[in-house]
């Protein structure tokens, strides 16, 4: 009889439609700012785009060869959850010499299914529902919404191009709660190109340590600095044990699309983040893995002329926008200007869809990057210099249509 | 040379058009110091031309290339240089290089068909005194040169927005 009423219950509560299978997480997440606009943009050939979040190189000749002869080798197995061992001990190698930072490759050391993959594993590693994770924004797209996913709550925190969007110690400060668990940073900035020198992290590190904090420091552009080298957070005093460093080969070698990435920590958070990688993802593609060792043994010079050529882009797009009229800080990092179009009056989103229409110039607006971004456009100059030339010819013409409307 | 100029040359060697304005503001330097670097590289004839690599393949009056090696004779005093330059002065003759190895120069001979480059060996080249030897050999496609793929395939692919 029980069985009966049970059944007709819930013949009751069926579901009306798919959404109603969707897990509340799922249902809620709005989809990405840059989602929409490349909706926007999409199908679109005429056009000239600042829009990519990736170089405009295609990953080094022999970093591809490399992942080609494996192939034809036979390696198409599965590696150590991990990651191989050599390519572990090579990123150890490899932060050791670029930026202060030892790690034991055999304990502190996962590779990851691109820096993204990273981040996913700290935080579901780290977050209890209810806890608040700090992140300074404008920032990369991602960080909010996975935290939510995690049953994290996001705390935003504002920075300012006056302060070259900076993380400043007394926002921090002024954000923390009793519930405030994590800060996520990611310098050099998507989407602003700022940076943190030491004497910028000194006071921060005070704070995280006063507030014991743990914190994901996404260093994913750690070789795109110009004029000055990047501080990982992790080699300030006392930061290291506090610190999931994460990073890949995605923009340092050109390699957006093979999906390597990697995390580095205290050897029991790596222990944790491991154990659900290894029932999530198994392992990261092994071609994968061989490119990115190719990439850290051989791959300096190739890297070395991007970097360079990104840097003389950086300095074409900023004085373009500069004499434009627009207000542009300087950018240190990545590959991303970051000007302001609040003079003409535009929200991001108008002056962004304004842009394509009329000048045929696809730009990200700011403010799908969180608070601070309104007012301000992405703009990647990973292209070439004859089209950020013409994009920058572009963007004046429009800019001047608009004053004389 | 100053590390300043290397940059102007590499820049130039990308695309002789760019302006001394645009090459400025790439470097973060002025105008003015970069025009005096070029006009000071075209004095010592560090820059020695502006031309253009065109892909010959795409024009109707497709020209004939040829690499030929040679055998010389070197004369007292002037070793290969006297030889050198008489083979060079020859207009078919785009470059001349002294080589190590089982010959001594590689001559490039661009002629408008095979037998004018043909004849321009036998005739002019092989007739010389102290040429001993010659081979011949075609250029039959030309795929890459100074450093330009002519059948670009790494075209950009990306999205138009990507994060």
């Amino acid at each position: 009889m029980i069985k009966d009423e049970e059944r007709s219950m819930n013949a009751t509560v069926r579901r009306a439609s798919m959404a109603d299978y969707l897990a509340p997480g799922a249902r809620s997440m709005k989809p990405s700012g840059i989602r929409r606009f490349f909706d926007l943009a999409a199908g679109r050939k005429d056009i000239i785009t600042l829009g990519v979040g990736e170089p405009d190189f295609v990953t080094p000749w022999h970093v591809r060869e490399a992942c080609v002869y494996a192939l034809e080798m036979g390696k198409t197995q599965y590696t150590s959850n991990a990651g191989m061992p050599e390519l572990r001990e090579e990123i150890g190698n490899y932060l050791y010499n670029q930026f202060d930072v030892a790690y034991d490759p055999a304990q502190e050391i996962l590779v990851t299914v691109g820096g993204s993959e990273a981040i996913d594993l700290a935080l579901r590693a780290l977050i209890t529902p209810g806890d608040e994770i700090l992140v300074p924004e404008p920032c990369y797209i991602s960080y909010s919404p996975i935290t939510s996913l995690s049953g994290g709550v996001p705390v935003g925190i504002e920075t300012f191009a006056e302060d070259h969007f900076k993380l400043k110690a007394e926002s921090l400060k002024a954000a923390i709660t009793p519930r405030s668990k994590v800060l996520i940073v990611c310098y050099p900035s998507n989407p602003t190109g700022g940076i943190m020198t030491y004497e910028d992290w000194l006071p921060i590190a005070k704070v995280i340590e006063e507030n014991d904090l743990i914190v994901i420091s996404d260093e994913i552009y750690a070789e795109l600095t110009y004029g000055t080298k990047h501080v990982s957070l992790a080699s300030m005093p006392g930061m290291k044990d506090r610190t999931i460093l994460v990073s890949g080969f995605s923009k340092a070698f050109a390699m957006t699309g093979w999906r390597m990435g990697y995390a580095c920590a205290h050897p029991e958070l790596i222990s944790a983040m491991l154990k659900i990688h290894q029932y999530t993802i198994m392992c990261a593609p092994i071609m994968g893995q061989v490119a990115a060792l190719e990439a850290l043994r051989n791959g300096k010079d190739e890297k070395d002329r991007m970097v360079e050529a990104y840097n003389q882009r950086r300095r074409l797009i900023v004085h373009g926008f500069r004499e434009i009229g627009l207000e542009c800080h300087e950018p240190q990092g990545a590959f991303y200007a970051f000007p302001s179009i609040k003079s003409t009056g535009l929200s991001s989103e108008q002056f962004s869809t304004r842009l394509l229409n009329e000048a045929n110039v696809a730009a990200v607006p700011g403010d799908v990057f969180g608070m601070g971004g309104e007012g301000h456009l992405r703009c990647s100059y990973a292209t070439s210099v004859n089209q950020l030339t013409e994009a920058i010819e572009r963007i004046g013409r429009f800019v001047d249509k608009l004053k004389a409307e | 040379m100053s590390e300043l100029k290397m940059k102007i040359l590499e820049l130039l060697k990308e695309d002789a058009r760019r302006t001394a304005e645009l090459i400025a503001t790439m470097l973060d330097v002025t105008a003015a110091e970069v025009k005096q670097a070029i006009a000071e590289m075209e004095q010592d004839h560090v820059i020695v031309k502006y031309a253009t690599v065109a892909n010959w393949s795409k024009v109707d009056d497709e020209k004939v290339t040829a690499l030929i090696e040679v055998q010389i004779t070197p004369e007292r005093g002037r070793g290969f240089e006297g030889i050198a330059e008489r083979i060079y002065l020859y207009p078919e003759v785009k470059s001349v290089y002294l080589m190590s190895g089982a010959y001594d120069l590689l001559v490039e001979v661009e002629g408008k068909n095979l037998k004018e480059v043909a004849s321009f060996v036998s005739n002019r080249l092989s007739p010389i005194d102290a040429v001993l030897s010659t081979k011949t050999f075609f250029i039959l496609k030309k795929y890459k040169q100074d450093g330009i793929i002519f059948e670009e395939h790494e075209v950009d692919q990306r999205l138009p927005i990507s994060p």
